[in-house]
């Protein structure tokens, strides 16, 4: 048998919609041992899913995140091998459940999950020093506001307008209790890795203001440009407290503010 | 980095990463999935790097999908590359099977037909993988689970002729013979006095548990068990016709404790080490 058409059969049979009227592949079905195949692959997909989600495996218990995270690894199967960085979309697609609605911060909740691998995978990068800032404003005063800081590699950063998705999270990853009240409020969340290579993803509470300051620094915008957007949306926000938490958290990477300041020439 | 010979290793879990990083046993290894540490960088990058540096470290990949009608994904393989060269691992390894077809990744090693046109296939997979790790890799013997028609090479010669063509090494998983001849209704023995001993690097042992639908009929590849008594057995006979070759103990589901497998992996290292226990008596 040819080797393309037997990976096609074999493909689609795994996933339970073998092409009719194969002879070849009803043969393989009818043995016990197709159920072996028929299993392992959903299996590990699934494990993969709650591995990487676990806060919403905890919100929705896991009959019901095996039903999710079936119908989303049917809908998006990996495309490699790399099962730790696996379940990309699964927010979105949380968001699409109907059955869901009574949760509908648990998108949100699941973005923070997805955060917290893709700094975990991130690349390394020398954090920007805490002291970077207040050297570079000795130097020179304007300077500062033309600035532009680079979002280290490893940082995330999230706002939530409507839901505590962060407090939630938080008590998931802290062990603390998850049915605890709330304060029924839109937050923030920063997760970085402050401490190098070998250190492990931290997260802070982090105002609207800080989230909107990353977005616009992340874009290329000078740091006083993304002070005043920050301002703008969050206007009682403590911003030097919110910056000097982003340094101290190692939000940002190690592109000297030397290097973006306006060209001295005249 | 020390220097004895290598004997007995260990499949590396992150629950024993920090008894790993202290083990001083002679010729130990430790054996890890690359895809697991195919990242850009972090903590599990440096975990690796920090048991580098102390212990000889292979790569046991499990999703190049050699026998997937299509090349390897090139940015897998160049990940893959970029990981040996940082690592500089004592061995690659990948299995004879495929798990990405139609653009979905399946996380299995599924079968296909050994046809010619598949060796060919699969001879240039291998052919393109060593070109990017500049290196040879060894390939896994798969469990078997299904009757299979249209097989046009036995196994043990569709390896060796791999070996042939592509200058590949071999490694050898004896739980998998077990597992495939008790599926199939074969005989182990024959398979084995089959294997093309002399290209083998490497020697997996693993445990396996019976289907709960069909019990000992259908025995499951699970890695969640000690090493069974009938494969320790193969594995000596293994050992008495072809020499010693470095060996890794298996286990990814129900883990012990690291002091519970590092006395499993005791049994082999002891094996390794006294090939004259080995032999058959007269």
């Amino acid at each position: 048998m040819r080797l393309s058409p037997f990976l096609d059969g074999f493909a689609a049979a795994v996933r339970g919609a073998p092409p009719p009227g194969a002879a070849w592949l009803a043969s393989l079905l009818a043995q016990p041992g197709f159920a072996v195949y028929r299993n392992t692959g959903p299996l590990g997909l699934r494990e993969a899913l709650r591995a990487n989600y676990p806060t919403v495996l905890q919100l929705v218990g896991q009959p019901c995140f095996d039903t999710l995270a079936d119908a989303f690894a049917t809908a998006s199967p990996p495309g490699d091998g790399r099962l730790m960085a696996y379940g990309e979309g699964f927010a979105a697609h949380l968001q699409e459940q109907p059955a869901l609605q009574d949760m509908p911060y648990l998108g949100a909740v699941a973005q923070l999950d997805r955060a917290w691998t893709e700094c975990h995978l991130a690349a390394d990068a020398p954090c920007l020093p805490h002291d970077a800032l207040t050297t570079l404003t000795a130097l020179d005063g304007a300077g500062l506001a033309q600035a532009r800081l680079r979002p280290h590699p490893a940082a995330r950063w999230l706002w939530s307008p409507q839901h505590p998705a962060f407090t939630l999270w938080q008590r998931h990853r802290e062990g603390l209790p998850i049915d605890a009240p709330l304060d029924w409020h839109g937050e923030g969340a920063l997760l970085a890795r402050p401490d190098g290579a070998l250190g492990a993803v931290r997260w802070w509470p982090l105002p609207h203001a800080g989230c909107v300051l990353l977005d616009h620094c992340a874009a290329g915008a000078p740091l006083g440009a993304a002070a005043e957007a920050a301002l703008a949306a969050d206007p009682i926000a403590p911003l030097p407290a919110t910056v000097d938490l982003l340094l101290r958290a190692g939000a940002f990477s190690t592109t000297p503010p030397e290097a973006c300041r306006p060209c001295p020439c005249p | 980095m020390p220097t004895a010979p290598l004997t007995a290793g260990l499949g590396l879990k992150p629950e024993h990463f920090d008894g790993a990083l202290a083990c001083t046993a002679p010729g130990l290894w430790w054996e890890v999935h690359p895809e697991n540490y195919l990242a850009d960088g972090g903590p599990r990058l440096a975990w690796l790097e920090a048991i580098r540096a102390c212990h000889p470290v292979a790569l046991h990949g499990v999703s190049l999908s050699l026998a997937s009608d299509a090349p390897p994904d090139a940015r897998h393989l160049a990940r893959l590359a970029a990981l040996a060269a940082r690592i500089d691992p004592v061995l690659v390894s990948e299995h004879l099977a495929w798990s990405a077809w139609g653009g979905a990744w399946h996380p299995d090693l599924l079968p296909f037909p050994r046809t010619t046109e598949s060796l060919q296939r699969i001879a240039d997979n291998i052919g393109r993988t060593q070109d990017a790790l500049r290196r040879p890799i060894a390939i896994e013997n798969p469990s078997h689970y299904l009757h299979l028609d249209g097989h046009d090479w036995a196994e043990t010669d569709f390896l060796a002729e791999l070996v042939r063509r592509t200058g590949c090494l071999l490694l050898l998983d004896v739980n998998n013979v077990f597992v495939s001849a008790r599926n199939l209704g074969t005989d182990a023995r024959a398979y084995l006095d089959a294997f093309p001993l002399h290209a083998v690097a490497e020697i997996h042992l693993a445990g396996h548990h019976p289907d709960p639908v069909h019990g000992e009929a259908l025995l499951i590849d699970s890695h969640d068990a000690p090493v069974d008594e009938a494969v320790w057995a193969l594995y000596a006979d293994v050992l008495a016709r072809g020499g010693p070759r470095p060996t890794l103990i298996e286990r990814d589901g129900n883990l012990p404790a690291l002091s519970t497998l590092l006395d499993e992996r005791a049994r082999a290292h002891g094996l390794l080490s006294s090939p004259q226990a080995l032999q058959p008596c007269a």
